[in-house]
């Protein structure tokens, strides 16, 4: 076992680094109990037949008036804290990795399209991708909430608020992938492999995703790390805003944002369970993303 | 002088204690020039960082005794060794563009470096510069030294680097590889430096390169190094006139002469396997193909301009011009050589017949058929198959993310010679047996071989097309003198028994002259020379071809002798 793990040096390096094998851990863990967070989590917390008003704003157990029922204390209604965030985490991380998805889709295409063909296409796209930059993610969330407010009925309004949300982050994210990887196209373009495939004359897809993308992946890999954490922050952001979920399915932000009106009248651990949890998930994310960056990339080590 | 004694380097890793160095000895006496050759891997740069105390960590000298005249470099601690440094030994680095620093005067750099070994006023180290700079050929020097490194050719920049290295008048200058990325004509001014300096100012010089003509040419002693050990020191007539170890010997023997031809590389066989075994189904595949004549290749009045650096907005740049009015005749079935310094246009010309770039003007013709340029040829064009090409680098030549079966097939697949998946990968073994590998490296990923071993892959690769044509780009620049002996027999072999029209590209005289019937000269764009191999190389015509010739490097005649009749 030990001699395998000599052989792969980036398994090599995962077991000599602890923060990184905490991360690890973490990020499992709180992936694995959002992701089975019906069967984990003690109540339904969008079911209101589940908890009772009788039960509202208890303490965690470890303070004074603290019910074992409730391990992590309830809110004003009596929700059981642990079901809440668990759903809440689970929505947050279904937000975030889909539109990490979409964003990779449409960011590596459209980057390795530009890299390729260089020349007015590359600068179309390019300038495409700064105008983006320059609009807040909020702006786009708000521009894209209400063209769907406009065009749609409003009783597909809510049903739809989750995609409207994942492709608002997905629009403000792809800039990121679009640039690495148009970047990385760039440096493999003047490598002679590249050249020898145009040189047989193989068609430029062939070309860009069988000889150039594998190539590329690594930097990518890394962006696609990053910016899980950043669609999951950005998720937050938005539903915290107002903007993105509402108050009857809360993901984190939305979590949080209720908080916000218990932390001055003492009931802190509404504000400070679900922020707790977003901090751990998105920090080890993130240690994650840099250890991935330092296998790749083994100049910085 | 410098001596150094039973001198054991090693770099721990995961794996252990890797061994870079083991059990070396070598002496260099004040005014010595002594060459450290080897081929890659063989740790001589490793030897000259051990004895300047920069091991890159984090290796470290293992045993040994390391001593320049009294001092003994291995106990020093960090102040001592850093006032050493530079004060008594110096050392210039293989690339003029990165040891010098862009962003500051070459004054500002020489005033530094003697006022940081020496407490002199200013004025006496300006002085000491200007001095220095003339010493080195550098007219004008009080003015020129104003300038940024940028603002000097590559070989001026050299001359800057070595007048740094001396600045602090040092006893032993390590110069790792110091002409390799230099023209023959420059590398033959750098190296006459070097000796005039280690003559004239009588230090000792540990001149570390690969090129054996280098050495040849000015060393006093030589050492040579092969995987960390030492395998023959002496003076150099006798090292390389006389050697006595059969690596020497070897190494020798696979020096391509520039005063004739030869028709076979005496190549030992080599211990990685890497002998010419036969592939036969390949060879009668290959052949099959080979039914029509072989065809050649025309090109007439080839110009190439690029777009230049734009300097004011309103106005068009001026193009650059990289082939310049490029005619020559390549007969079907022969090799053709172009040689030319860096600049030379020889590149350009590689991707103007491969259709990558689009000549401004001219016409190519193939056999008959005239030969569309640049985006013109279209991807199902029969030139697409016909032309292959072997590039110059081969760890970016092969996709290193694809397997070598897959890699062999795609020009199978491409041009649909051979339709069944079984059929192709059993052609594509046999074709790995033809250029002399085994044919299990089809499933294994280009990483796991050295770079001859993927310049074989590359041109089994090209073989794969069935092509008559075959464009080589520097194939062998890359590679160790060894390797490329293997690779040019291998090249010779395949063109003799397919009758491939080879269109033979490189900076190289001495490896044009084994391999070419005719050769084409390029300088700055233009064609300096044009005629039969054997011609231009015992009677240039051209001005420019004559001095090439007189400053490459050479053997005395009577040390490759020696080899011949081995």
């Amino acid at each position: 076992m030990w001699a395998f793990i000599k052989q792969r040096e980036g398994l090599w390096l995962f077991f000599r680094s602890p923060a990184v094998m905490i991360a690890a851990i973490v990020a499992l863990i709180i992936g694995f109990c959002a992701l089975f967070a019906p069967w984990i989590a003690p109540i339904d917390p969008y079911d209101l037949a589940s908890f009772s008003l009788m039960d509202g704003l208890l303490p965690p157990v470890w303070e004074e008036f603290g019910n074992e029922r409730f391990l992590l204390g309830t809110d004003d209604q009596g929700r059981d804290m642990i079901s809440s965030i668990l759903y809440g985490a689970r929505l947050s991380l279904i937000i975030g990795i889909s539109a990490m998805a979409i964003a990779t889709v449409l960011g590596v295409g459209l980057g390795l399209a530009a890299g390729y063909f260089g020349g007015r296409f590359d600068a179309i796209v390019m300038r495409i991708a700064d105008i983006q930059l320059a609009l807040p993610a909020i702006l786009t969330a708000l521009l894209i909430d209400g063209i769907a407010r406009g065009l749609l009925p409003n009783d597909m309004q809510q049903d739809l608020r989750v995609i409207v949300l994942t492709l608002a982050i997905a629009l403000s994210l792809w800039v990121n992938f679009a640039r690495t990887a148009r970047a990385s196209t760039f440096v493999q373009m003047n490598k002679e492999y590249v050249q020898a495939a145009v040189m047989q004359g193989q068609h430029p897809l062939r070309v860009m995703f069988v000889h150039i993308l594998p190539n590329i992946l690594g930097p990518l890999l890394v962006i696609m790390t990053v910016d899980l954490a950043s669609a999951i922050l950005l998720e937050a952001t938005l539903s915290f805003l107002g903007i993105g979920l509402p108050a009857d399915s809360p993901s984190l932000g939305t979590l949080i944002r209720i908080g916000m009106q218990f932390l001055l009248s003492g009931e802190w651990w509404i504000l400070w369970m679900p922020t707790l949890f977003l901090v751990a998930l998105v920090v080890s994310i993130n240690v994650l993303g840099d250890f991935l960056r330092d296998v790749f990339n083994p100049r910085l080590r | 002088m410098l001596r150094v004694e039973n001198l054991t380097v090693k770099f721990p890793s995961r794996f252990g204690d890797v061994t870079a160095v083991e059990d070396m000895s070598l002496a260099i006496k004040p005014g010595e020039i002594h060459g450290l050759v080897g081929e890659s891997g063989a740790g001589k740069s490793t030897v000259g960082a051990a004895i300047i105390g920069l091991l890159q960590k984090p290796g470290y000298v293992a045993a040994g005794t390391l001593k320049l005249g009294d001092t003994d470099l291995r106990k020093l601690d960090r102040f001592a060794a850093h006032q050493l440094r530079g004060k008594r030994i110096s050392m210039i680095f293989q690339d003029p563009q990165t040891s010098l620093n862009p962003l500051m005067r070459i004054e500002d750099q020489l005033v530094e470096t003697i006022l940081s070994h020496e407490d002199i006023p200013l004025k006496d180290a300006q002085k000491r510069a200007v001095d220095l700079l003339e010493e080195m050929g550098i007219e004008n020097a009080a003015a020129r030294m104003q300038s940024y490194p940028h603002q000097f050719s590559g070989g001026m920049r050299q001359r800057v680097v070595i007048a740094l290295a001396l600045c602090t008048n040092p006893e032993l200058i390590i110069a790792d590889e110091p002409t390799t990325a230099l023209d023959v004509a420059v590398q033959s001014q750098v190296l006459e430096l070097i000796r005039r300096l280690a003559d004239n100012r009588k230090i000792g010089f540990m001149l570390i390169t690969h090129d054996i003509g280098v050495i040849a040419q000015i060393a006093d002693a030589v050492t040579v190094m092969r995987h960390g050990k030492l395998i023959e020191n002496g003076a150099t007539a006798q090292v390389l006139g006389q050697p006595k170890h059969p690596y020497t010997q070897q190494l020798m023997a696979a020096v391509p002469p520039l005063d004739r031809k030869i028709a076979r590389f005496a190549v030992p066989d080599d211990e990685d396997g890497l002998k010419a075994t036969s592939g036969d189904a390949a060879e009668r595949w290959l052949l099959a193909g080979e039914k029509e004549a072989p065809i050649g290749l025309r090109l007439e009045k080839i110009t190439v301009a690029f777009p230049g650096t734009r300097t004011s907005l309103w106005r068009k740049p001026d193009p650059f011009t990289a082939l310049d009015d490029v005619t020559f005749d390549v007969r079907p079935g022969t090799v053709m050589g172009i040689v030319g310094e860096s600049g030379s246009g020889k590149s350009t010309l590689a991707k103007t017949l491969t259709g990558l770039i689009k000549p401004t003007s001219g016409t190519m013709v193939l056999g008959d058929a005239p030969l569309p340029g640049g985006k013109a040829r279209s991807r199902h064009h029969p030139s697409r198959q016909l032309i292959q090409m072997v590039f110059q680098d081969p760890f970016s030549s092969l996709n290193s993310r694809h397997k070598i079966g897959a890699i062999l097939a795609e020009p199978l697949w491409l041009y649909g010679l051979v339709t069944d998946k079984d059929a192709r990968r059993t052609l594509c073994a046999e074709m790995l047996n033809l250029v002399g590998m085994a044919p299990e490296a089809i499933d294994k990923y280009p990483h796991q071989f050295s770079g001859g071993q993927r310049q074989r892959i590359a041109v089994a690769r090209a073989l794969l097309a069935r092509p008559k044509v075959l464009i080589c780009d520097e194939p062998t620049s890359a590679l160790d003198v060894s390797i490329q002996a293997q690779l040019l027999n291998l090249l010779k072999d395949l063109q003799a028994a397919f009758g491939l029209t080879v269109i033979f590209i490189s900076h190289n005289l001495s490896v044009v002259r084994q391999m070419a019937d005719d050769v084409v000269v390029l300088r700055g764009g233009r064609i300096q020379e044009y005629g039969a191999s054997e011609q231009i190389y015992a009677q240039p015509q051209a001005d420019y071809t004559k001095r090439l010739l007189e400053l490459t490097p050479v053997m005395p005649q009577e040390w490759q002798g020696q080899q011949l009749s081995l």
